[in-house]
């Protein structure tokens, strides 16, 4: 997020797209009902009727997957209306002629028909929008999980910097990330391309620092990405997996390609507090310490790095991943001994500048610095991009529509779109074993509109086979009109219904990122 | 008996909670009064964060696959058994067979000490994690 989360109370508008942020960021929404409260505006673009659309002053119900058409289409009225921010253009941004170019030969009719919104809609969010004075955009994985993902925040990104909507307090771009460490495991470089803090694993300069710092020699190739790897097929180039508390087995799209996969590894080893779907498949399994047996930070989504305490000592023989990483290493013959993680983290300092002044002894003291964090008197950084970007100026990158990659025939004519629910979280590892959790949230429903409902017979509580030219799987039918007509929605929680044996594994080229939100699907009522 | 103030273990939004401790055993969560997210204000995951970490469930034991059955074993075996597995597939392959998943539930310093181990000791980039997931 560029902006924090307590700056959303403040916004004048908010723009919410693909995120259900009551069910999955019970925070984020909170402050926008908050502001909605001081008399904010509420824009919701969702194809789904969720629980924030129904209080939203403005609904846009996108067809799924037509996020950059309507965007086009809301920039190209911001210019017709002469409402862009001419100064900031000039000053923090460049390319935008590209990008007024392309919007100049969108014929609008056209690109609202893609939407299937109503242009006159359309053209009052981007006026509510590009009118306020502070307006934020938050968006989630109904955005990113799509073969044009990439180009989908490149869209709202232009259309913040179109509207100059960023660097200022209360205004900004707000991706919310969903996992409680999701943003410090990218920070601290668990990524194919980069060491911690962004550093490129190609860039000789700072290859040179980690190999200095770590007195061996690294390599200057990318390395294969998430799916890449379980994807990777039972002949594939991987032969062996290390996983530490992950379970790709329920997680990843297209299922049966994982598990041919994994079960074909010569190897697999994996960390984690429960066994798994993916630990049942392991030739060794270490039994790690929960977060109460271990201390450590987490970074949040407003990038603010905060102190996990230990309360009690491990249970049973478990040790917590830290230790069990540094005595692998010294099995191994490197040297990776710490007295603490506040060690760990004294070196992750030296290292990864936007983490320069995170000190455990300074976190302690406070509710945790937002990084970029430089040194040690350095207070931490609420918002981004004030007076500059961190590549210099802006870059507008022009991106048109891309359908996507499986759309519904008729062989399978509903779109299937998978996401989360609020009593649940991510694989259910954990809440799946939390008895008041599963009392209010125990079982996959899958919400199918009233009108597809009467003309396939089906009842709230009706049991559906649901397929796709993936796999299938049996799921209870919940009749509502959050969902659009031709579209069902699930969560991927449950094992019982493991939702990703449908799910397209077609992804974006850039970010990897798997296209979720769109898999055409049948339904079959099954006859008790 | 002690209250010890963490941070959630479940989404991004980074609330501050106490744990509850009574003879060894966390038996009850609350929020922060003043932390800046959380505001004296959990959500139903948080309110019940401390039903999963006594499950019986829990692994407590390392396990390794003998004819076909995961069977507990000491941590030395464990260990051993998977840094000569590793070395042998790292060796054969000239460092492109070995793939690590890291996880974006375990903290900054674990993250940080497992892409450290893959690129120094595994020699390979070949690390993700389920940011896109």
């Amino acid at each position: 997020m560029t902006n924090s989360i307590n700056e959303i109370a403040q916004a004048q508008v908010i723009l919410v797209s693909g995120s259900n942020t009551t069910e999955a960021h019970p925070q984020v929404a909170r402050r926008m009902f908050d502001a909605i409260d001081r008399g904010a505006k509420l824009i919701v673009i969702d194809p789904r009727r969720t629980r924030l659309a129904e209080h939203a002053h403005i609904h846009l119900a996108i067809r799924p997957g037509s996020d950059i058409p309507l965007l086009n289409a809301m920039m190209r009225i911001i210019l017709d209306e002469n409402l862009a921010d001419d100064l900031f253009i000039e000053m923090r941004t460049e390319n935008y002629h590209a990008l007024r170019d392309m919007l100049y030969q969108l014929d609008l009719d056209e690109t609202a028909e893609i939407t299937g919104v109503p242009l006159a809609k359309i053209s009052a969010a981007a006026q509510l929008y590009a009118r306020a004075q502070k307006a934020v955009v938050c968006y989630c994985l109904g955005v990113t999980q799509h073969i044009c993902g990439t180009n989908n925040v490149q869209s709202i990104a232009n259309l913040a910097m179109l509207t100059g909507h960023v660097e200022k307090e209360f205004t900004g771009v707000d991706p919310l990330r969903g996992q409680n460490n999701v943003q410090g495991a990218c920070d601290m470089g668990a990524l194919p391309g980069h060491f911690p803090s962004y550093q490129p694993v190609n860039t000789a300069e700072y290859r040179t620092k980690f190999e200095q710092a770590w007195g061996t020699e690294l390599s200057g190739t990318p390395g294969l990405s998430l799916m890449e790897m379980t994807h990777s097929g039972p002949q594939g180039a991987i032969r062996g997996m290390l996983i530490m508390g992950e379970n790709p087995m329920l997680s990843d799209p297209n299922l049966k390609k994982v598990e041919a996969t994994l079960k074909n590894l010569d190897l697999l080893v994996v960390s984690d507090i429960f066994l798994t779907e993916t630990a049942a498949l392991a030739d060794v399994v270490f039994p790690a310490a929960s977060f109460a047996e271990k201390t450590g930070t987490f970074t949040n989504s407003e990038r603010r790095v905060q102190m996990v305490r230990q309360v009690i000592p491990p249970l049973g023989s478990c040790r917590s991943d830290g230790e069990i990483i540094m005595a692998l290493s010294q099995v191994m013959g490197y040297d990776m001994r710490y007295e603490s993680m506040a060690e760990v983290m004294e070196e992750i300092a030296l290292l990864a500048p936007i983490y320069g002044g995170m000190f455990h002894d300074r976190i302690e003291g406070c509710w945790g610095l937002q990084w970029p964090c430089w040194n040690r008197d350095h207070a931490g950084t609420s918002f981004l991009h004030k007076y500059y970007f961190t590549r210099g100026r802006g870059h507008f990158v022009p991106a048109t529509h891309e359908a996507a990659a499986e759309l519904p025939d008729a062989d399978f004519p509903f779109i299937l779109n998978t996401g989360r629910v609020y009593h649940q979280y991510h694989t259910g590892t954990m809440t799946r074993q939390s008895s008041s959790l599963n009392r209010e949230a125990s079982e996959a429903l899958l919400e199918v509109n009233p009108q597809d409902a009467a003309r396939l017979g089906l009842r709230t509580g009706d049991w559906v086979e649901l397929s796709s030219r993936r796999g299938s799987a049996t799921v209870k039918a919940h009749i509502t009109e959050q969902v659009a007509k031709g579209s069902v929605y699930t969560s991927f929680h449950f094992p019982a219904v493991a939702i990703n044996l449908l799910t397209s594994d077609a992804r974006d080229p850039k970010a990897q990122c798997p296209e979720y939100k769109v898999s055409a699907v049948r339904l079959e009522k099954i006859n008790p | 008996m002690k209250d010890v103030l963490t941070t959630c273990v479940y989404c991004g939004c980074g609330c501050g909670v106490y744990l509850h401790e009574d003879q060894g055993r966390i038996c009850g969560a609350f929020p922060s009064r003043n932390h800046p997210v959380s505001r004296n204000n959990l959500c139903v995951k948080g309110w019940n964060i401390h039903e999963f970490i006594h499950h019986p469930a829990r692994l407590t034991e390392p396990l390794l696959r003998k004819a076909g059955h995961l069977t507990p074993v000491s941590w030395d075996e464990a260990l051993t058994y998977t840094a000569t597995r590793l070395t042998e597939i790292r060796d054969q392959t000239a460092n492109q067979g070995l793939g690590v998943l890291s996880s974006a539930k375990c903290t900054n310093e674990e993250n940080y000490l497992l892409q450290k181990f893959t690129r120094a000791v595994l020699k390979t980039n070949n690390i993700d994690q389920c940011a896109r997931l």
